[in-house]
C-alpha cells in the first residue's frame, strides 16, 4: 500500500515537469485534469483512521468534480473559444523551464525532510507540495498565453491542495469546501474574463496586454 | 559460469540482427503489411559482406578506419556488460563509465569519418548527431548513476547483477523513472523515431543515417552490424532492469531474452505510433529525459 | 453582527434580480444604510468574543468597520449620480458586485477564524475583478486580467500560509486549530519554523492584495482604469482589510516569539513601499494612475507603524482610518474630473478648478491630506509613526520616511497642481458639472478628515490604543 501512495505523488512530480515542458494547449489541460483527479485519489490512500473515512471521501468526491471534470471541461471550451492550440516560446524558454523546476523540485526533495513535521506524514507529501507550488509558480510568471497562467494558477491551487492534506485532522470540512468552491469560482471568472480578452485582442496572447505601462 | 558467459558472448555476437528484424517486422504490422522475414538483417550482412568497396580520392585513412573502430568499441562495450543476472566478460569498478565511453568513442569515428568526405550532408549530419549526444550522455550517466546507488555497486555485473531485483523494493520510483529515461536515451542514441528516422531517404531530414551515406560494401556491413549491436546493449540493459527476475540462472536467462524481444516490439510500436519530433524539439526531450533521471536520483539520495 | 454581512448579501441579490437599471442603484443605498445601522450596533455594544466563536467583534475589527461603512455610504450616494451619469452601461454586475464587495470585507473585519479570513478575502478578489472592467474598453480588460491573475496568486499564497499556520499549531500542545484567539493563547507552544514561514507567505499573499512593493505591479493598472468609485472602495476599503488580516497573523507571530523577525519584514518591505512610490509618482502624467503609487505609499506607511511597534503601531491604526477617508476624497473628485475632461493625462487636463469648483479644489486638499500635510488628519498619524520610529531609536528609519514623503509630495504636488490651476483646456463635456450627488460625498469625506485632525474624540484615540495592545503597542 505504501508503495502505490509512493507512485502516486511521483507521478504527480513527473506531472509538473510535464507541464513545465509542454507546449501544447489541449495536452496541457488534460494533463492538469489527470493531476487533479490523481490529487482526488490521495485523501483515500492517505486516511489512517475509521472516523475520518467520510470526510477523506467527502473531499475525494469534491477535489474529482471540481478539478478533474468541470475545471477542464471550462478551460476546453476557453480554448475552443479562441481555438488557439500551442503556446509559442514563453518568456522563461522550455528547456530553462525544465532546468529551473528539476532545481526546485530536486531542492525540495533533498531538504524536505529536515523540516520539523509534528506528526508523523508520508515522506513524501511535504517534498510533492512545494514542488507542485514551485512549478505553478513557473508557469504562471513565464508564460504569455493567458489561458497557460490560468492552468499554472491550477497547478499552485494542486500544490497547496496537496499540503492541506497533512491537516485533515486540524481543518474543519467547511474550509476545505470553501477552498475547493473558491477555486471553481476563481476558474470561472478567469474563463469569463479571457472570453472578453478574446473578443477585445483577437488573441489569447497576453504580449498584446502591455498599453498600460509606466 | 564460464558457461553461462559463453552463451552470453554467443549471444552478442548472434543475435543483434534478429532485434532489428523483430522491429522492422514490428513496424509492417502496425502498417498493415506482411513485412520482410525476421532473419532479413542477416542475408542483408551477407550479401554487403560479398560486395567490393568504392573509395572516394578525397578520403584519407580516417573514412576507412571509421567503421572499424565503432564495430570494435561496441563490441568491446559488449563485453562490459552483464547480461542476465550473470557477471559481465570483464567488470571492474567503474567499468559504466568505460562502457558510456566507448560508446562515445564509437560515435566519435562515425563523426570523424562523416566529416572526413568533405561532403555537406555528412557535416551537417555530423552535427546533429553529436548535438544530441551531448545532451544524452548527461542523462545516461545520471541513470547509470541511480542504479549504483540503487544497488550500491560501481560495476555494470553488479548494477545488473543479482541485486538488482532486491533493490526495486526499496526504491521502486527512482528505478522506474530511471527506465523511462533510459528507454528515451535508447531510443536518442540509436537514431530512432521519435529523434530520428531510419526509413527516411531525405538528406536535410536525416541524422545518423546521411554520417553512413558514403560508405558501401563490407563497410556498410560493419556499420549495420554495429548499429544492431548498440541497440541490443540498450536492450540488454533495459530488459534487465525491468524484467530481472531473481532466482535460479535458468529462469533468469529465459526473462531476459524475453525482455529483449519485448523491448524490440516496444520500439517498433513507439516507430509506428509517434511522428519524428521537429529538431528543436528534440533537445527539450533529452533534457526532460536528464531531469527525469536526476529527480531520480535525488529521490535516491535523501 | 449577522446583519453586517448578511445585509449587503441580501441587498445584492435584491440588485442582480431588479430589472431596472435606474432603481439599481437605490440597493446600494439600502446596503449602505442597513450595514451602518449594523455596524453602529456593534461598536456601540462592546461584546469581547468568546472561544471558538467563528465571528466576533475586537478594536480591529470595530475601526476597519467604521472606516468602511461611512465610506460605503459615502461612495452609494456618489453612485446615484455616477450611474445615472453612466446610463450607458449595464450597471448589474456593479452594483452587485459593490454589495457582495462590501459583505465580503464585513466577513473579514469580523472573522475570528484564518480560514474563514481567507474564504472572505478570496470573495472580495473575485467579487472585484469584473467591476474593473466596468468601461469596458481594452485598456480596462487589460486592468482587470492582471488584477484577477496577481490577486489570485497571491491569494494562492495566503491560503499555502494559512496552512503552514495550521501545521504549527498542530504541534504537541498545541491548539490544533486556526482559531486567532486559540493561536495566540497557544503562543510559545506554536512551531516557531512554521511559524515563521507562515509569517512570511502570508505577508507576501495579503501583501499582495494590499499593494506593498513589489507585490503591487497590479495597482496602478487596476486603479488607473478602473472608475474612481471603486477605485475609492479599493483603495480605501479592500487594502484596509488586507492590512487587517496581516495584523492578525502578526498577533499570532508575536504570541508565538518571532515577532522581530516580522518587524524586520514589516518595516523592510513598508520603506521599501514608499521608496518606489516616491520613483514612480515623479513625472506621473496619468493622475489615476499617481493615485494609485499614493495608495502602495500608504499602504507602505501602515506596514512601516505596524513594525515599528509601540505608539507608531496606534498611529498605524489611526493611519488606517485616514487613509480610508482620503482615498475616498482623491478617488471620487478624480473621478468627476476624468470624467469631466473625458482624459486622465496631464497633457489634457488643465484648469480642474474652475470648470468644477467643487471637485477640483476638493482634489487638491485631497492631495495635502494625502500627503500629510497639517491641519488634515494624516499629519498626526503620520507624526505618531515618525515619533514611534524616533522614540525607538531608529533614526535611519525615521529620516528615510521623512525623505520619501517630501519626494512624494513634490512629485504629487506638480501633477495635481497642474491638473488643478490655469484655464479650462478644453471644452466641457456635455453633463458632467458637479452635482450633489457627485461632489457632496466626496466633501463630507474632506470634513471628516479635517475635523479628525483638528479633533480626535476621546473614544477614537482609545480605540486606536486597543488596537495597537493587541499588537504589543499603545499611545
Amino acid at each position: 500500500m505504501a508503495s502505490s501512495t509512493d507512485l502516486v505523488f511521483i507521478l504527480v512530480v513527473v506531472i509538473d515537469l510535464f507541464l513545465l515542458a509542454s507546449s501544447r494547449l489541449g495536452a496541457a489541460i488534460r494533463t492538469v485534469a489527470i493531476q487533479g483527479a490523481l490529487l482526488a485519489l490521495l485523501p483515500l490512500l492517505l486516511v489512517r483512521e475509521e472516523h475520518a473515512l467520510g470526510h477523506a471521501v467527502v473531499l475525494a468526491m469534491g477535489a474529482l468534480a471540481v478539478k478533474g471534470i468541470v475545471i477542464p471541461r471550462m478551460m476546453f471550451s476557453a480554448i475552443r473559444e479562441a481555438s488557439i492550440r500551442r503556446e509559442m516560446e514563453p518568456i522563461l524558454g522550455f528547456v530553462p523551464s525544465m532546468v529551473v523546476g528539476g532545481a526546485g523540485i530536486a531542492l525540495a526533495f533533498a531538504f524536505s525532510s529536515r523540516l520539523p513535521l509534528p506528526e508523523p506524514a508520508h515522506a513524501f507529501l511535504v517534498p510533492t507540495a512545494l514542488s507542485t507550488v514551485w512549478a505553478g509558480l513557473l508557469l504562471i510568471v513565464s508564460r504569455k498565453k493567458a489561458v497557460n497562467q490560468v492552468l499554472g494558477f491550477l497547478v499552485l491551487e494542486n500544490g497547496v491542495f496537496v499540503f492541506g492534506l497533512l491537516l485533515s485532522e486540524v481543518m474543519p470540512l467547511m474550509v476545505e469546501a470553501g477552498v475547493l468552491l473558491d477555486l471553481f469560482a476563481a476558474v470561472f471568472v478567469m474563463g469569463i474574463v479571457m472570453f472578453h480578452i478574446n473578443r477585445e485582442f483577437a488573441s489569447l496572447d497576453t504580449e498584446k496586454l502591455s498599453a498600460l505601462k509606466d | 559460469m564460464l558457461l553461462r558467459t559463453l552463451f552470453h558472448l554467443a549471444l552478442l555476437v548472434a543475435l543483434p540482427p534478429l532485434l532489428l528484424g523483430v522491429v522492422n517486422r514490428t513496424k509492417a504490422i502496425f502498417a498493415g503489411r506482411v513485412g520482410p522475414p525476421l532473419l532479413q538483417p542477416y542475408l542483408d550482412l551477407a550479401k554487403l559482406l560479398r560486395k567490393g568497396a568504392v573509395y572516394s580520392r578525397t578520403t584519407t585513412w580516417v573514412f576507412r578506419a571509421g567503421p572499424v573502430i565503432g564495430l570494435a568499441a561496441v563490441a568491446s562495450a559488449g563485453l562490459l556488460l552483464a547480461m542476465g543476472g550473470a557477471p559481465a566478460a570483464v567488470s571492474f569498478a567503474g567499468d559504466f563509465v568505460l562502457f558510456a565511453y566507448l560508446l562515445g568513442l564509437a560515435r566519435f569515428f562515425t563523426a570523424l569519418a562523416a566529416l572526413d568526405t568533405g561532403s555537406s550532408f555528412e557535416g551537417m549530419g555530423a552535427a546533429r548527431e553529436v548535438t544530441f549526444a551531448s545532451l544524452a550522455e548527461p542523462a545516461l550517466f545520471l541513470c547509470l548513476l541511480v542504479l549504483a546507488r540503487a544497488t550500491g555497486t560501481w560495476s555494470l555485473s553488479g548494477m545488473l547483477g543479482e541485486g538488482l531485483p532486491g533493490a526495486w523494493g526499496g526504491a521502486a520510483p527512482a528505478l522506474l523513472l530511471a527506465a523511462i529515461s533510459l528507454f528515451v536515451i535508447a531510443l536518442a542514441e540509436n537514431a530512432r523515431i521519435p529523434v530520428d528516422d531510419p526509413n527516411t531517404h531525405l538528406e536535410l531530414t536525416m541524422i545518423h543515417e546521411v554520417m553512413v551515406l558514403d560508405h558501401g560494401g563490407p563497410d556498410l556491413a560493419l556499420i549495420l552490424y554495429g548499429a544492431a549491436l548498440k541497440l541490443f546493449l540498450f536492450a540488454a540493459i533495459l530488459s534487465r532492469l525491468v524484467l530481472g527476475g531473481s532466482g535460479s540462472a535458468a529462469v533468469s536467462e529465459v526473462l531476459f531474452l524475453a525482455g529483449l524481444f519485448v523491448f524490440a516490439i516496444g520500439v517498433g510500436v513507439v516507430e509506428s505510433v509517434m511522428a519524428r519530433l521537429r529538431m528543436i524539439r528534440v533537445p527539450q526531450l533529452l533534457v526532460g529525459a536528464s531531469v527525469l533521471s536526476a529527480f531520480a536520483l535525488v529521490l535516491l539520495l535523501r | 453582527m449577522l446583519l453586517v454581512i448578511l445585509a449587503p448579501l441580501l441587498c445584492a441579490a435584491v440588485a442582480f434580480v431588479v430589472p431596472s437599471g435606474r432603481r439599481r442603484p437605490l440597493a446600494l443605498l439600502a446596503g449602505a444604510a442597513a450595514h451602518a445601522a449594523g455596524v453602529a450596533r456593534l461598536v456601540a455594544a462592546p461584546s469581547a468574543p468568546g472561544p471558538r466563536d467563528w465571528l466576533g467583534v475586537d478594536a480591529l475589527s470595530k475601526i476597519a468597520l467604521l472606516t468602511t461603512t461611512v465610506l460605503f455610504l459615502a461612495a452609494a450616494v456618489y453612485a446615484q449620480g455616477y450611474l445615472a451619469r453612466r446610463s450607458d452601461r449595464p450597471n448589474r454586475m456593479f452594483v452587485g458586485g459593490l454589495l457582495v464587495l462590501l459583505g465580503a470585507m464585513s466577513a473579514v473585519a469580523l472573522s475570528r477564524h484564518l480560514g474563514l479570513t481567507w474564504v472572505a478575502m478570496d470573495a472580495a478578489t473575485l467579487a472585484t475583478a469584473p467591476l474593473i472592467y466596468f468601461n469596458h474598453n481594452a485598456r480596462s480588460l487589460e486592468a482587470t486580467w492582471k488584477y484577477l491573475l496577481i490577486g489570485s496568486l497571491g491569494i494562492a499564497l495566503a491560503l499555502l500560509g494559512t496552512f503552514f499556520l495550521a501545521l504549527s499549531g498542530a504541534a504537541p500542545g498545541g491548539p490544533r486549530s486556526l482559531f486567532v484567539d486559540e493561536l495566540v493563547a497557544a503562543g510559545p507552544a506554536l512551531s516557531r519554523p512554521w511559524v515563521r514561514a507562515a509569517f512570511v507567505f502570508l505577508l507576501v499573499g495579503y501583501g499582495t492584495k494590499m499593494g506593498l512593493a513589489p507585490l503591487h505591479a497590479w495597482k496602478p493598472d487596476a486603479y488607473g482604469e478602473a472608475p474612481g468609485l471603486l477605485g475609492a472602495l479599493l483603495a480605501g476599503g479592500l487594502t484596509n482589510f488586507a492590512f487587517l488580516s496581516i495584523v492578525r497573523v502578526f498577533q499570532v507571530t508575536r504570541a508565538a516569539g518571532e515577532d522581530a523577525f516580522a518587524r524586520d519584514a514589516l518595516v523592510g518591505l513598508g520603506l521599501f513601499s514608499i521608496a518606489l512610490s516616491a520613483v514612480f509618482v515623479v513625472g506621473q502624467k496619468d493622475f489615476k494612475r499617481m493615485l494609485a503609487y499614493s495608495s502602495v505609499e500608504h499602504m507602505g506607511i501602515l506596514a512601516l507603524g505596524l513594525g515599528l511597534g509601540g505608539a507608531a503601531a496606534a498611529g498605524a491604526f489611526f493611519h488606517s482610518m485616514n487613509n480610508g477617508f482620503t482615498k475616498g476624497v482623491v478617488f471620487l473628485s478624480a473621478g468627476n474630473i476624468h470624467r469631466a475632461f473625458g482624459s486622465k493625462s496631464t497633457d489634457d487636463v488643465r484648469g480642474a478648478a474652475r470648470r468644477l469648483p467643487l471637485s477640483g479644489p476638493l482634489f487638491l486638499a485631497g492631495f495635502l491630506a494625502v500627503t500629510g500635510s497639517p491641519p488634515f488628519a494624516p499629519f498626526f498619524s503620520e507624526f505618531a509613526i515618525l515619533n514611534g520610529a524616533f522614540a525607538g531609536g531608529r533614526f535611519l528609519v525615521g529620516a528615510l520616511f521623512l525623505a520619501f514623503l517630501a519626494v512624494i509630495f513634490v512629485g504629487m504636488g506638480t501633477t495635481v497642481l497642474a491638473v488643478v490651476q490655469g484655464e479650462p483646456s478644453r471644452p466641457a463635456e456635455p453633463g458632467t458639472r458637479d452635482s450633489w450627488l457627485t461632489a457632496a460625498p466626496p466633501l463630507a469625506l474632506m470634513l471628516i478628515v479635517l475635523a479628525l485632525g483638528l479633533f480626535l474624540p476621546a473614544g477614537l484615540r482609545a480605540l486606536f490604543g486597543d488596537a495597537a495592545a493587541l499588537v504589543g503597542g499603545g499611545w
